[in-house]
């Protein structure tokens, strides 16, 4: 192990530090998701358990809602499997930059910690990454993560009303902070994410779709968005993420 | 709330969402070869994000114009690239002020 990290530079404390930046995003997003899921009728301990365990935003909020509207299992699995699959993606493009301390057990255990912002601190490492470093890497946005949503689901049963239903948008504000950059810059990302929202607001007013349940609107709506966005608007190679070294 | 427990619920999530991640990492070793593939895995967050907060995010304040308010002060700050948390702590901010002042003015 130490000659790994010795060949590469990049051990559990330089993970750690990359880490911190990650974590302080995580710790806001997580408070309010924190919020989110107490006012839709969740414990404290079970919001902070759905943190601990899923490691993921889009996909948190998705499933708050398929709880909290009584939705199917197979629909929840269905949600996972569509909001999440960015993840496969960004596992099979991280997994060739593994180097040899890489063993079965170690990959078990780091695949857990892929994220967006995770994936792309390190797939911009130059050369292969330790496990020790994605460890770290790992470890301070985990534990802000969850600590983030202990805060926002406790402070969402103390704060007053009017507070927490303003805090209440904070989550979706996240989601446009995150959409709209790229929106601009690609009439690809521009089309789907209207087609999408537009797609979204069918279900929600037009009465005869409108029995569909909030997981497959989800669903129904990004696969549809995202297939038109790949046949009508290739990506073009470099200066995407999944592109990145 | 149905009658399936919430643990469960959790459990279905956290276990698909480990799988997603886990299986690629563990058993692909080759590059995505499919350019289809790549380019409509690259919108899908995107699609996801556009469904997920269109019209949810009118209805995140319990008060529609509030929530309004603060989805276009999120949509300027967004637009100009200002960070995560400035938009939404603006959006929250905008959110609030709209429902005291609507508060005050009812009454």
């Amino acid at each position: 192990m130490k000659n790994t990290e010795s060949k590469t530079g990049l051990g559990f404390v330089q993970g750690i530090k990359d880490g911190i930046p990650i974590g302080l995003g995580y710790l806001s997003v997580s408070f309010s998701f924190g919020i989110a899921a107490v006012s839709q009728g969740l414990s404290v301990l079970y919001a902070t358990l759905i943190s601990m365990t899923n490691l993921t935003s889009a996909g948190q909020v998705a499933g708050l809602g398929i709880i909290a509207a009584g939705g199917t299992l197979l629909e929840m699995a269905l949600a996972q499997l569509i909001i999440n699959m960015r993840y496969a993606l960004m596992s099979i493009s991280l997994s060739q930059k593994l180097d040899s301390s890489f063993t079965t057990g170690h990959r078990l255990a780091v695949s857990f910690g892929i994220t967006d912002e995770i994936f792309a601190v390190a797939s911009g490492k130059k050369g292969d990454i330790s496990r020790s470093y994605m460890y770290g890497l790992i470890a301070v946005p985990f534990v802000c993560w969850s600590l983030g949503t202990l805060l926002g689901a406790a402070a969402g049963e103390i704060l007053p009303a009017r507070l927490k239903a303003a805090l209440g948008i904070a989550i979706y504000g996240m989601f446009i902070a995150i959409f709209i950059p790229p929106a601009r810059r690609s009439a690809g990302v521009l089309t789907v994410v209207l087609l999408s929202a537009a797609m979204s607001c069918c279900f929600k007013y037009i009465p005869a779709l409108s029995g569909v349940s909030v997981g497959f609107v989800i669903i129904i709506c990004a696969l549809a968005a995202s297939v038109l966005g790949a046949l009508v608007f290739p990506v073009k190679d470099g200066g995407e993420k999944e592109e990145a070294e | 709330m149905s009658g399936i427990a919430i643990p469960v619920y959790i459990a279905v999530m956290a276990l698909v969402t480990y799988a997603v991640r886990m299986v690629p990492f563990v058993v692909f070793r080759k590059k995505l070869k499919s350019k289809f593939l790549k380019d409509f895995l690259y919108y899908v967050p995107y699609a996801v994000l556009g469904a997920m907060t269109i019209p949810a995010i009118f209805y995140s304040t319990g008060n529609m114009v509030s929530a309004a308010v603060g989805c276009i002060i999120a949509m300027l700050l967004a637009f100009r690239n200002k960070s995560l948390l400035t938009v939404a702590a603006a959006a929250c901010g905008a959110a609030f002020v709209t429902d005291l002042i609507m508060s005050y003015l009812i009454q």
